[in-house]
């Protein structure tokens, strides 16, 4: 075991199969500590990486280690490892203080340091008020947050988030994305899935691209734009269905500067000046269920060329 | 976490008594979380309704006694209550209320998807099914000799009380007594370690169950070697009051007592031995089940 691997997420040429389906296909990877994105389509394989780094899958081929423990044991790697995972179901019956304080003692913690672990968990996820409440009356939200609570109560340092900012709405997003910040600063390894890339530009260091099942591209993020609300408008590609109805939509939001039709028809470029708030309205508009979207991808930045360049234009 | 590192590190000697308390504590953490379950989870109904068939049965009885000749004999009582024990109580409500209890211990929580955040807890997974598999334990003991317990009041009582107090008393029933409640006991220790190793390798396991259903009634059957491998054979010889298995019977050599509960706790180990080695390779993919 080298130095190098005890710091590292290490993937050595590892497949796995589902079946006949591929999952993911002869990664080879050494993930450094920071916050590190995985980025891909739906069925990229981003879910298959995480679950294989968490021993919740077996690699069909080819080795992996998580800060140089092998991922099939458990008691070791989970002391080390939160995974906040893309499942949204519970254990029935509990709280969200239960619901946490119940695993870490699975974990072998004991009762008191359990509780402490537990309250501060829910404080960092602002869900203290809610905590004695049954999981089954929580909304979406705050469902997505006590799983994210339980992840990380046990103080890892490596969390894995399988695309953490679901059904937050735009406040809690930021402040969720401001946590996982602080918590990479704190010298936590973060890997992060989505496919939105405004958030991971806005939050990672690194980036993994995937698409079906390959490691397409991997690197550093160049300049995290903090400002880029203000200063420019940014430019987003919908590919979807009904690309003039989504335009009329769009033009409702004041932050919409400008809407044009993708020569093909079959897509959309929006600018946008507020890019939390236009996500939050098409999302809405998705809700409805009269547009069908197929993607979305930011067109403007340099991660979102790559993205563009490897697979929108597929 | 880290303090517990420490100790470790600071007193070597102790570090094996400290991982097995470590385990001991995690169990005990995993048992909290499945009683509960077992005991008030929705799926908890299925086995009540099952513990409550003989009971209920046996009070339409003593309420409404039949006249026939075996109920007015009170000598035939014993053999009358080993025969519903037998096929009512061991064969039907164990057998059964074993496989629900037990076929869920993970099946249930792969039903739920909840099993994986046992996985991603910092427990090894074989110390999590014993911690299952204790919980499984706790349950189905406490009912299942609840129920025989009663069952057997419940038939001698009713009918002829001054002589069930001195069967009890001063004649051969409390040692009975204690027996089928033995029996019921290592009953779910055997069939739980059964189910469960089920429930884990079958994504269906009503089928399986059935034909477990079907290889304990036909037991007495089987070549002797085969029957070995069965829960209900090194039951029957424990049975205090032999209930003829009928012309069929391949009359095997009867075990007795001491070895045919060792045999039954070996049996056990290495069916649990065997569930041990596959939850550790079991992967979680919900979806695609
Ligand atoms: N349990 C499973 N059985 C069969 N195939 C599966 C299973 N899970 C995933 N796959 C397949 O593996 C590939 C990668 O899926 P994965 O869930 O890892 O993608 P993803 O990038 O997480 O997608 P999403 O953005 O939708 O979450 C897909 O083709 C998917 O169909
Ligand atoms: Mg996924």
């Amino acid at each position: 075991m080298t130095v190098a691997s005890e710091q590292t997420i290490t993937f050595d040429n590892v497949s796995k199969f589902y079946g006949e389906i591929l999952g993911v296909n002869r990664v080879n990877l050494a993930i450094p500590p920071g916050i590190t994105s995985l980025v891909g389509p739906n069925g990229a394989g981003k879910t298959t990486l995480m679950n294989l780094m968490t021993g919740l899958l077996r690699p069909t081929r080819g080795r992996l280690s998580v800060l140089g423990i092998p991922t099939d044991q458990p008691e070791q790697l989970f002391r080390k490892v939160g995974y906040c995972s893309q499942f949204d179901s519970f254990p029935r019956g509990l709280t969200g203080r239960e619901f946490i304080k119940s695993f870490l003692m699975v974990s072998g913690f004991a009762g008191k340091e359990a509780d402490e672990l537990t309250t501060e968990a829910l404080e960092r996820v602002d869900l203290v008020a809610a905590a004695n409440r049954r999981i089954g009356a929580y909304s979406k939200g705050m469902r997505q947050r006590v799983r994210l609570a339980q992840s990380i109560a046990h103080q890892p340092s490596v969390l894995i988030l399988d695309e953490p900012l679901n059904g937050l709405d735009p406040v809690v997003r930021a402040e969720t994305i401001a946590l996982f910040r602080q918590l990479a600063a704190e010298g936590l390894h973060l890997i992060i899935s989505s496919h939105i890339l405004h958030e991971v530009d806005m939050m990672s260091d690194r980036v993994v691209l995937l698409n079906n099942g390959y490691v397409v591209a991997e690197g550093a993020i160049h300049g995290v734009r903090d400002e880029m609300d203000v200063e420019h408008p940014m430019q987003v590609l919908i590919r979807c269905d009904q690309p003039s109805l989504l335009a009329a939509r769009m033009f409702r939001d004041d932050n919409v500067v400008e809407a044009r039709l993708h020569d093909d028809r079959r897509g959309l470029f929006v600018k946008t000046r507020n890019p939390d708030r236009f996500y939050l309205l098409l999302n809405e508009v998705v809700a409805q269920g009269e547009i069908e979207v197929e993607s979305i991808a930011p067109v403007d930045d340099d991660l979102s060329a790559v993205y563009d360049y490897l697979i929108g234009a597929q | 976490m880290s303090s517990t590192a420490e100790t470790f590190q600071a007193k070597p000697a102790t570090t094996h008594d400290s991982r097995w308390s470590l385990w001991l504590r995690q169990v005990a953490a995993i048992m909290r979380l499945e009683v509960e379950k077992n005991f008030f989870g929705k799926r908890a109904v299925l086995v009540y309704l099952l513990a409550f068939m003989p009971i209920g049965l046996l009070l339409m009885i003593a309420i409404l006694p039949p006249g026939t000749r075996d109920w007015l004999d009170f000598a035939q009582y014993p053999l009358l209550f080993s025969i519903i024990y037998n096929a009512l109580i061991l064969r039907t409500v164990v057998f059964f209320g074993c496989a629900w209890i037990f076929m869920n211990l993970f099946r249930g929580e792969m039903v739920d998807r909840s099993l994986h955040y046992y996985f991603l807890s910092a427990v090894r997974r074989d110390v999590l099914m014993a911690g299952k598999y204790l919980s499984g334990l706790v349950t189905s003991i406490i009912l299942f000799s609840v129920v025989t317990v009663v069952s057997m009041l419940l038939i001698f009582f009713p009918h002829f009380y001054s002589a069930s107090v001195r069967f009890f008393l001063d004649g051969p029933g409390l040692v009975q007594l204690f027996t089928y409640a033995g029996i019921t006991i290592l009953a779910c220790i055997g069939y739980g370690a059964f189910f469960l190793i089920v429930g884990l390798f079958f994504r269906n396991p009503i089928i399986p169950a059935l034909l477990l259903y079907g290889w304990e009634w036909l037991n007495f059957l089987l070549p002797p070697l085969l029957k070995k491998i069965s829960v209900i054979h090194y039951l029957n010889s424990l049975v205090p009051v032999p209930v003829s298995e009928g012309p069929f019977a391949v009359v095997a050599e009867p075990t007795p007592a001491w070895l045919s509960v060792p045999g039954l706790l070996i049996v056990t180990v290495l069916v649990l031995v065997v569930a041990g080695s596959r939850i550790r390779r079991m992967e979680i993919r919900y979806g695609g089940d």
